[in-house]
């Protein structure tokens, strides 16, 4: 019998000791992560970054700026194509469709969507706009992150106007309040934190996305504004810039990473606050 | 959401949609766009997956009919000058780099998952969990080049020990032979388990934290240690989705692109050994797309994209099944 104990004991000991070292394991790579980027981001800072577009291949100095403001186009574009269509299908599937068949099959595949490879949507925007318009576009980039932040704000909404009381929708019918009037002016507004969370997210996953750029938004040289043609974007400039030769080049890279590192992780954070703040309500 | 939250809930969709009934035609029409626009938008958001499928499906259609279905599958000729393509060394590599990455990241997730609702005092559980899941927001191409910059080189030097400790053993010997370069096969898959951890752990804490408490309870009272709980009681009860959040994983790594891409070292011949450069189909595409000149290349490449589609579909469809079915049971949402 003392054998057995001891056995069981030195299993539960030796499980603990790993479980322990494989948390370690996954915040050190964190850390180590972020160290990286810090170190080389902060090395590549360079106030021309911002004022100046990128230097061709080959000749000294720094800039970024078009692949900012390219960036900035890209996802302001991406949230007025994703957040509306995201919002109004999570609104029905909390408002109309509750748990029908039908709200749980569109609940099931915007599930199925949520977890797409970026590189598919990358490929789908490529196939339905790029393709039969003939050249890469900043649009056809939007679209594919568009698509990609969807699922995110679907599922968030669904979910937060859910955990919206139902006495606030009692309450307003009785008043007379049709059905888009509640939805809009009382159970929208007892949710906001926890939709704007959802938008966040979904912003947070996009901000970085190199892949569906590449077959889609591409990249330019130059300053661009004009979203029918390819646009200079951040996570395509890191690409390229890190694989090339030049050491300014590279610098670039690791800059422009700290910075979208810097970007996501604020509003992830924010993001976790806010849903903070829905929890407590509830 | 159990069944009589369900219930109890008023079903405001199906309010008089009769303009006459209420005699205040603004607002219901006003009504009736809005109910329309939000049924329009949960269309779109479904018909996104088959849009999707089928785009790839017509764009891909030069390629399917030039080299049919299974001569491009099984064909490892992967040649731009001469015009024929093959799926073969690809759909391999992305198999390899896949299976690498599960076989390291599920031990550790389930490892932090069972730390995190367990063992870990509550003053721990908020920050590590939190940073476990701020990995998860890190940009793909962040890993690819902390990968490519920093943790290849480091890599290299640890490859030789690799290769005499296992490279001496008969048959798994030949799959870790070859020159230290710190990028290939193997490299790729440690990436990508880093890269697919908090995913993992995430849905195992979440589901975890979800058993009920008389039940674990009840073991401890029985004299079962942590290990024991753990491994008999909460294992098996959320058996599927804990499967199911393993597949989500797998998902991630079969369809990662930038992490992988730079530090595989894009090579489309097959080796034996894991510690030679490979490819997989994102890479691939990452890295010819921009440059493909012919239809047929284009349509070949986008063939690939097809064949990766039809696998993670599966996987996926799976992984959202398994997990859904443990969340009716016990009103988890994961």
């Amino acid at each position: 019998m003392i054998g057995v104990v001891a056995r069981r004991r030195t299993v539960d000991v030796v499980s603990k000791i790993l479980m322990g070292v494989a948390t370690v394991v996954g915040v050190f790579f964190l850390l180590w992560i972020m160290w990286t980027t810090l170190k080389f981001g902060i090395s590549g800072m360079h106030w021309d970054l911002f004022t100046k577009d990128t230097p061709p291949p080959g000749t000294d100095g720094f800039g970024l700026r078009n692949a900012f403001v390219g960036s900035l186009i890209l996802l302001g574009m991406s949230l007025l194509i994703g957040v509306p269509i995201g919002l109004m299908a999570g609104t029905w599937l909390a408002e109309y469709g509750f748990h029908s068949r039908t709200a749980n099959v569109v609940r099931f595949i915007n599930d199925i969507m949520l977890s797409a490879p970026s590189i598919e949507i990358g490929l789908f925007a490529y196939a339905i706009m790029v393709d039969p318009m003939g050249h890469f576009s900043a649009l056809a980039g939007s679209v594919a992150l568009a698509v990609l932040m969807m699922p995110i704000i679907v599922r968030t909404t669904d979910e937060m106007l859910s955990l919206v009381g139902n006495d606030m929708r009692e309450a307003a019918i009785a008043l007379g309040a049709p059905n888009s009037t509640v939805i809009t002016k009382v159970t929208w507004r007892a949710a906001r934190a926890g939709i704007l969370t959802g938008i966040l997210i979904g912003l947070a996953r996009i901000t970085g996305e190199t892949a569906p750029l590449l077959f889609t938004a591409l990249n330019n040289q130059y300053f661009s504004t004009d979203v029918f043609r390819p646009m200079a974007n951040i996570p395509v400039v890191i690409f390229q810039f890190a694989l090339s030769p030049y050491t300014n080049w590279q610098q670039m890279a690791w800059a422009a990473a700290f910075i979208t590192v810097m970007f996501v992780l604020v509003l992830s954070i924010l993001a976790r606050w806010l849903l903070g703040t829905v929890q407590v309500q509830k | 959401m159990s069944g009589s939250d369900t219930a109890a809930r008023i079903d405001i969709g199906s309010a008089p949609a009769d303009p006459k009934v209420s005699g205040r035609s603004w607002s219901l029409s006003g009504d009736f766009l809005f109910h329309t626009a939000a049924r329009v938008a949960a269309f779109l958001a479904v018909a996104a997956l088959f849009a999707t499928v089928i785009a790839i499906t017509a764009d891909s259609r030069l390629s399917i009919k030039t080299f049919g279905v299974w001569g491009f599958l099984k064909s490892s000729e992967w040649n731009p000058v001469t015009q024929t393509f093959g799926a073969f060394p690809f759909i391999i590599g992305t198999l390899v780099s896949s299976a690498i990455a599960m076989v390291l990241a599920v031990p550790v997730s389930f490892g932090t998952a069972v730390f995190i609702s367990e063992i870990a005092p509550s003053w721990i559980r908020g920050p590590v969990s939190g940073a476990v899941e701020l990995l998860a927001a890190i940009p793909s191409i962040v890993y690819g080049l902390w990968g490519l910059i920093v943790f290849a080189p480091i890599f290299a030097q640890i490859e030789p020990r690799i290769s005499q400790t296992f490279g001496a053993i008969p048959g798994i010997g030949l799959l870790f032979q070859g020159p230290p370069m710190g990028i290939g096969m193997l490299a790729a898959g440690i990436v990508l388990a880093i890269m697919i951890l908090p995913y993992i752990s995430s849905i195992m804490r979440d589901v975890f934290m979800a058993v009920p408490g008389p039940l674990r309870e009840s073991a401890y009272a029985m004299g079962c240690t942590t290990w024991e709980v753990a491994w008999n009681i909460m294992l098996p009860y959320t058996r599927t989705a804990v499967i199911g959040g393993m597949f989500l994983g797998l998902g991630r790594a079969l369809g990662e692109t930038m992490a992988v891409t730079f530090v595989i070292g894009n090579s489309n011949m097959i080796s034996s050994s894991l510690l030679m450069p490979g490819a997989t189909i994102p890479s691939v595409l990452a890295n010819e797309f921009t440059e493909a000149t012919t239809q047929l290349y284009i349509s070949s490449l986008i063939y690939l994209g097809l064949i990766l589609i039809a696998v993670t579909l599966v996987v996926r469809f799976l992984a959202v099944l398994l997990i859904r079915r443990l969340g009716s049971r016990e009103g988890v949402s994961t």
